[in-house]
């Protein structure tokens, strides 16, 4: 591990790397600010960036700094304006804003640039520690463990991402993976589902899809809905003054830190869970945990209240890494695009990432360290210029998120007809947003599905038909596993509510 | 019935027609070598079909219990009031997209942007004509020279009648 330890030093601190790092923080804090445009988006729109830089370490460097300024990004917006860019800052906002609304906005950023650091830090130590182990025992799985081991993914992200609502999760899991199926498979090496559109001929690309799965929804529904987005602006987003915390809040954050960020690493680490639940769950927790005046105080400007979820989403987005890093196998959205861009840069995630290219999976560890350092010690004394983007009007704004979004689309194709993809799937995927259909599996499913269909086929080929699902026991344990994953739900949802009914009857 | 249903419903019948297709039309393509795999290209996409209908249908029938309504907030979408928002807006800015699509070959990178940005902001209420022409020509430049010097993706900047 030293070894290794040292070669990700040596990569990422050369200085195109150093300097990828600051521009992906940057440019990732400026983006995530703004209203409609997640990590999700922001990533896919630096991913062409990313490719011609053509060096895998020094792309994934910078795609790393950008998810993580993105968060950043988001937790600012959170706090100044009530207006979080992103889900997983959410839980930011209920102790940020009233913060900000005392008048303490610059303690309330600098608190959630420390809270973030240490989640961060403490979750790449974590995975220093965690992903190599994994790793190795990730060596021994054959295509069938992996075919196995995918639909356990898939079946846990759909279970986790449509809580009370598995069957509505798994339908666009399932149309995720029929996406996959267009187009020319290098395994057939024979097109299907083109309906004879060349356009069609390479698949769709996995940046179109992602674009109109989440940028354009986003975006359509801030036209919409005027009141998205605007909620509280100019509220606090005046002066930012006064960026130190006493000591004694100082002594307050470092037992809800250190808690938060093993939480919040170990949520990451599951599919499906991630940065949203994780800042959730590390709230809750830590106002259970907070007794009398502590407790009282959670709401109206905690310093707990605060740090609980930056610590624990930051910890999260690490964790998430782990199932990318080592088996080769996305968890959330943001690490499903990940993996399209290494794909894209001829690297394969997976257990063979340490053997085979030691310095792509080092320098990313180490580039999440310096990545967290650059946010604390960099971004934040230009948090009050960065945030100038806030009072950006909205006629300029949106037209300006609509042209990213189809600039991404465009530049890593080069071909207008995929803007009219991306328009028709954008429009799909607003409807399908209406009805409450999480999106996130569908990308991820479309991403899966390539991988899982050709690891179905050779386990299908070598053992000449279904039997290695009987014959490797391995596999049989993660398919039982991924049934029980997506049953298990749905039998708790209908016994409770059974339970409820017998409780309305006996009344 | 709720637009989730009548989404459902919707997948059920793209699952039959996408499994027609698997069932009914690819095996013939197939070259005889391929038949004697355990795989056909056709094998997943048989599989999908199936497990797509089976859920669709379980979405469709309400199977898994119909779960309560989330409460809405101020800034999401409650789709059955869909025409008190800016219902015209959103439609001519996917409008104006499509449009982009179709006139960044033709009429060249800058001009295409230019409008479409102008056009954008325009729609949405701005009425400032100089400001907004003024910072989308900025902008689409800028893009224009990131993406084609630094970055070396070659997007054509002026009308095909002005040569490259």
């Amino acid at each position: 591990m030293l070894e290794g330890i040292m070669i990700g030093l040596t990569a990422a601190l050369s200085i195109e790397n150093l300097l990828m790092v600051v521009a992906g923080c940057l440019i990732g804090t400026f983006i995530g600010m703004l209203p409609g445009l997640g990590p999700m988006s922001i990533i896919a729109i630096m991913i062409p960036v990313a490719i011609t830089l053509g060096d895998p370490t020094a792309a994934l460097i910078l795609l790393a700094g950008v998810y993580y300024g993105a968060i950043f990004g988001g937790s600012t917006s959170s706090i100044l304006l009530n207006a979080p860019g992103v889900a997983g800052t959410v839980a930011t906002s209920f102790d940020g804003y009233p913060m900000a609304l005392k008048g303490e906005a610059g303690k309330a950023l600098t608190i959630a640039a420390v809270a973030s650091f240490s989640g961060g830090t403490i979750g790449a130590i974590l995975l220093m520690v965690f992903a190599p182990a994994l790793s190795t025992v990730a060596l021994l799985f054959h295509s069938a463990e992996y075919f196995a081991l995918m639909v356990v993914g898939l079946s846990a992200i759909a279970a986790f991402a449509g809580t009370g609502n598995v069957a509505k999760a798994l339908m666009m899991t399932i149309l995720g993976l029929i996406l996959a199926t267009v187009g020319e498979g290098a395994l057939f090496n024979m097109p299907r589902f083109t309906m004879g559109l060349m356009d069609l001929q390479s698949g769709i690309s996995f940046i179109t899809l992602a674009m109109a799965m989440f940028a354009l929804p986003e975006a359509m529904f801030l036209v919409l809905n005027p009141a998205r987005g605007a909620q509280g602006q100019g509220g606090a987003g005046g002066k930012i003054t006064g960026l130190r915390f006493s000591r004694e809040e100082g002594r307050a954050m470092i037992p809800v830190i250190g808690r938060q960020s093993v939480q919040g690493f170990f949520i990451g680490v599951l599919p499906g869970a991630g940065a949203t639940i994780a800042s959730f769950l590390g709230y809750a927790v830590e106002r259970n945990i907070a007794k009398g005046e502590d407790q009282a105080e959670f709401g109206k400007g905690s310093v707990k209240g605060l740090a609980a979820p930056e610590t624990a989403n930051n910890a999260a987005c690490t964790g998430s890494f782990v199932p990318l890093l080592t088996l080769g196998i996305p968890g959330s959205g943001t690490t499903a695009i990940l993996l399209g861009a290494l794909i894209a840069l001829n690297v394969t995630p997976g257990p063979r990432l340490m053997v085979d290219t030691p310095e792509v999976f080092w320098a990313v560890i180490i580039s999440m360290f310096i990545g967290n350092l650059v946010l604390l010690i960099l971004n934040l004394p230009l948090i009050p210029y960065i945030a100038k983007i806030l009072s950006i009007p909205r006629n300029y704004l949106i037209p300006f998120i609509l042209f990213f979004t189809l600039m991404g689309a465009y530049i890593g194709q080069n071909n207008a007809t995929e803007l009219l993809i991306l328009v028709g799937l954008g429009v799909l995927a607003t409807i399908l947003r209406f009805a409450d259909y999480p999106l996130a599996p569908l990308l991820i499913g479309f991403i899966l599905g390539t991988m899982l269909e050709d690891n179905f086929a050779r386990s299908m080929q070598l053992y000449r038909g279904l039997d290695f699902i009987i014959e490797r026991p391995m596999t049989l344990g993660l398919l039982v596993l991924a049934a029980i994953l997506v049953l298990l739900p749905s039998y708790r949802a209908r016994r409770a509510r059974r339970r409820a009914e017998g409780v309305a009857d006996g009344d | 019935m709720a637009l989730d249903r009548w989404i459902a419903l919707v997948f059920v019948v793209f699952c039959c027609v996408y499994g027609y297709a698997a069932f009914f039309t690819m095996d013939q393509l197939l070259p005889p070598f391929m038949q004697r795999n355990p795989v056909w290209p056709s094998t997943f996409p048989k599989v999908l079909s199936i497990l797509g209908v089976a859920v669709g249908l379980i979405v469709l029938l309400g199977l898994e219990g119909s779960t309560k309504e989330k409460e809405l907030t101020a800034s999401d979408i409650n789709y059955r009031r869909l025409t008190e928002y800016k219902l015209g807006q959103a439609i001519l800015l996917l409008g104006l997209m499509v449009a982009y699509a179709l006139a960044l070959r033709p009429l060249g990178f800058l001009f295409s942007t230019t409008a479409f940005l102008v056009a954008g902001s325009a729609v949405l209420g701005e009425r400032k004509w100089l400001t907004m022409l003024i910072v989308s020509a900025i902008a689409a430049g800028c893009v224009w020279y990131l993406v084609q010097e630094v970055l070396g993706i070659f997007l054509r900047p002026l009308p095909f009648f002005m040569g490259n």
